[in-house]
């Protein structure tokens, strides 16, 4: 991967940024220099926050609306960016640099072929003529490794999966041959099934034209694949950059160091022997289509089952069936050795109380004209009939427990970082004083500090209440962090069921096989190993 | 944004940077900020209500006084002079404010509460219920909606009642539309589900958990409903079929004084006697549409780039 890189292409010097909120400016990027050699690939990782994308696209002379830089030069190939005015970047943004954008889904017009917008920028910059723009795209297509090639470019952005959607987009970017690529988060919506095909395509695609890259992303085993330098951002100031290994290996200062160690949490898994949930022989529809086919999964008393499986695998399903928002079309659930009823509208209060839910997105879990006291405040009232000063005394016991304080009562969920909102639901869930609570993906939105404090929050109250979590993941090393038994589903079917060290342990079926070998290590040489496996 | 705490802490993370304010002091930010014409229509409708409220103290003379001279000119007594059977106009404008604004106002609140209700309803239900609801709706809305009325009025007769039994259930039905479209939005968030999870009851949900997070819209549709209820009415009492005599008001005010348009050439203030009650209705539509733009502009999270 290491290429000789002398001829300088990108040099960012003494960047200042700030944003407008709150009627003032604040700032945001706090002088940071960066230096991108041709055909470099350099991995820009932090915190939400930390300024990542905003340095990126600073790195395009771009800042966001609501955003200005206010001082440093930006030399891209001996222009200095900072200086032009919008109609003179113009020419260098989509031809000679590109952006490709984390959620491809939202980025992509509806209305619009694939390959027409694949080769719009090299068409209008008179680049390639039309024929050989889309002659061209398909060649990219092809080096992406798009099933059919030849034709998928005439779908519509809703005709292909996020995996394939995002790989259009890098061949979008790629299309006018740029110098420069700025990569911002591309694979963190994606599965890590999926996410491994992504990534080995934009690494070949990227060393085989020799482009510079940028690449910004919160993980780190995805970085140690791509990039060839890593350079470290907190609170929009620089921590320190190194060449990928020996950042890997031997990182300088204590934050670098912290970050890299999220991922070691494990928890030693135990057997249970009394079951709380269990569901038996579930099969369920959403109207014609059948998700769940035979499902059964049993959930012991104060361990976290965790189910694992790409989107689509029926894991979030197999959640609205226990909730009984969706109602099974055969088998049952059963809730300390008795039926639940199938539907909602049919359960009793104290059944409801008894299992809670946390949500992936915490944005969109909780109401946002309603203040923290109000949202904790509402299971106690609706359950625990409390009011007034109990209601609220109670309030502050959940919010300690959280590790918060009192002084968040008031807030509203827009004032809250992700990992207190995240938090706040959780004492939402925990006010209702259930037996089973469902995580649904609560940590793949999060920083992975931010993770690691909220899986141990998740640890330590089932010490403390014995509760059972169903805790629903792609994420292995989240699942190594947490359960203590795992549930594998595939298309609908329960792969394997067992204790963690089962599970973990080879042989493995198939597609646990698969699953398991797509979690990026923290090793450099992980994809490429695993690519030449896979052959 | 300067501390670096070495230990990680849930509370201090870094969340939007945001201070808490009164929601008096946000309104007052919000109005500093506001447009000439957004301050212009806050003044209008201000002022607007301001007669209204105190019709009977601003008022020269009583609502239906009669005097001597019919279409008498505008002088000292009478300043904008008499209508066809000697009642001051000066007078009728002043009450007309508080009659055409006040029934627009009672129209619109019951087409909102029949309407934002069931809209409501039909999103939280989406099943036969909302078919129904929403089919009903698309054929009143098929029919003409000012024929319909002057039918319904004809049939039920005019009085201030059905006239804002039918003006409203007539409006509610694009109320509805509105509502049951931003409602859906609502309805899918994650936070809703929570609380069917919960066991909330739908007065609840609807209550609660939607109606707060789609009161923008709603109130800035509740400004431009009230601007076509208004023209609405006006334009009933025109064809003699909406408020009736002796109340005063604008709509009827410029039928009864229309022919007065024809001796403009000899007296150009007699010409614009039946022009001043069309200004009020103009004036007052222009003022709230512009206070609507505004509203809708800052509640819609449409920021200028600094």
């Amino acid at each position: 991967m290491s290429i000789e890189h002398n001829d300088v292409l990108l040099e960012m010097r003494n960047i200042h940024i700030e944003g407008f909120s709150d009627e003032q400016w604040h700032p945001i990027i706090k002088g940071v220099d960066l230096t991108l050699k041709r055909g470099q690939v350099l991995g820009l990782i932090g915190e939400s926050g930390a300024g990542k994308s905003t340095l990126g696209l600073a790195a395009m002379g771009f800042a966001r609306p609501g955003c200005r830089i206010t001082q440093g030069s930006i030399h891209f190939a001996g222009v200095n960016l900072a200086t032009l005015s919008e109609a003179e970047k113009r020419p260098y943004w989509g031809n000679r640099i590109a952006y490709v954008a984390q959620s491809a889904a939202a980025a992509f017009n509806p209305a619009h072929r694939l390959i027409d917008q694949t080769c719009e920028s090299a068409i209008r910059a008179n680049i390639q003529s039309a024929t050989e723009s889309r002659q061209d795209a398909v060649a990219l297509y092809e080096s992406l490794q798009l099933p059919d090639a030849g034709n998928i470019g005439e779908r519509y952005p809703h005709q292909v999966s996020g995996g394939q959607l995002q790989r259009v987009m890098t061949a979008m970017a790629m299309s006018p041959r740029p110098d420069l690529i700025i990569f911002d988060e591309p694979t963190t919506a994606l599965d890590v099934t999926t996410q491994v095909e992504v990534l080995s395509a934009m690494r070949k695609i990227v060393e085989h034209y020799g482009a510079a890259a940028i690449y910004i992303t919160h993980d780190l085993a995805v970085v140690a694949q791509m990039a060839d330098d890593i350079k470290v951002l907190r609170y929009g100031e620089e921590v320190e950059e190194a060449e990928t290994r020996t950042m890997l290996e031997s990182p300088k200062e204590e934050y670098t160091r912290s970050l890299w160690s999220v991922r070691a949490l494990e928890k030693s898994e135990e057997k249970g022997e009394d079951i709380v949930l269990s569901m038996q022989g579930i099969d369920a529809a959403y109207g014609s289509a059948k998700v769940l086919h035979n499902v059964s999964i049993n959930l012991p008393r104060g361990k976290t089952v965790a189910v694992v499986g790409e989107s689509g695998s029926g894991k979030s399903t197999a959640a609205r069936v226990i909730t009984g928002l969706l109602p099974p079309s055969a088998g049952s659930v059963q809730f300390n050795g008795t039926a639940l009823p199938a539907a909602l509208r049919e359960r009793t209060p104290e059944q409801l109380q008894r299992i809670q839910m946390i949500y992936q997105m915490a944005d969109t879990a909780m109401n946002p004209r309603q203040t923290v006291g109000e949202i904790i405040g509402r299971p106690l009232e609706f359950y625990l009939n409390l009011s007034g000063q109990q209601r609220e005394k109670r309030v502050i016991e959940l919010l300690e427990m959280i590790e918060l304080d009192e002084s968040f009562i008031d807030r509203l969920p827009s004032e809250l970082s992700g990992g207190q909102k995240q938090r706040v639901c959780i004492a939402r869930a925990l006010a209702a004083e259930p037996d089973i609570i469902i995580c649904d993906e609560v940590t793949s939105a999060l920083d992975q500090i931010v993770q690691e404090g909220i899986l141990q929050l998740l640890l330590r109250l089932q010490n403390e209440f014995g509760i059972s979590y169903l805790f629903i993941t792609h994420d292995i090393a989240t699942v190594k962090a947490i359960s203590d038994e795992i549930v594998v589903m595939f298309q609908g079917e329960v792969v394997e069921q067992g204790l963690k060290s089962e599970i973990l342990t080879p042989p493995h079926p198939e597609y646990t096989e698969l699953l398991l070998s797509s979690v990026p290590e923290m090793d450099p040489d992980w994809l490429t190993t695993l690519l030449k496996e896979r052959v | 944004m300067s501390q670096t705490p070495e230990t990680y802490s849930a509370a201090a993370e870094v969340a939007a940077v945001r201070k808490r304010r009164g929601r008096f002091e946000r309104s007052w930010i919000a109005l500093k900020k506001a447009p000439i014409s957004a301050w212009f229509g806050l003044i209008v409708v201000s002022a607007y209500v301001f007669v209204a409220l105190f019709a009977p103290l601003l008022a020269p003379y009583g609502e239906a006084e009669i005097f001597p001279t019919p279409f008498g000119p505008w002088d000292e007594t009478h300043r904008f002079g008499t209508d066809q059977i000697g009642r001051d106009i000066f007078t009728r404008l002043i009450y007309g404010a508080r009659n055409t604004m006040g029934i627009a106002l009672m129209t619109t609140l019951l087409s909102f509460i029949i309407g934002g209700g069931l809209g409501l309803v039909a999103a939280i239900n989406r099943s036969w219920l909302d078919q129904i609801l929403s089919r009903s709706v698309d054929v009143l809305m098929a029919i003409p909606s000012l024929i319909f009325a002057l039918m319904l009025l004809s049939i039920f007769g005019s009085t201030v009642t059905s006239l804002i039994v039918i003006i409203a259930v007539l409006d509610s039905t694009r109320v509805f539309r509105l509502t049951r479209a931003v409602a859906i939005n609502v309805v899918v968030m994650d936070y809703v589900e929570a609380a069917r999870l919960r066991g909330e009851k739908i007065g609840w949900i609807m209550r609660r958990e939607i109606l707060p997070n789609i009161m923008p819209p709603l109130i800035a549709e509740f400004g431009l409903r009230f601007s076509f209820v208004f023209l609405t009415i006006a334009a009933l009492s025109f064809l003699g079929v909406g408020i009736q005599p002796p109340t005063a008001d604008w709509g009827s005010m410029v039928r009864e004084n229309a022919s007065l348009i024809q001796f403009a050439q000899y007296d150009i203030k007699a010409g614009l006697t039946p022009l001043l009650p069309a200004a009020a209705i103009a004036l007052l539509t222009v003022a709230v549409n512009f206070v609507v733009d505004w509203f809708l502009h800052t509640s819609s999270g449409l920021r200028d780039e600094h």
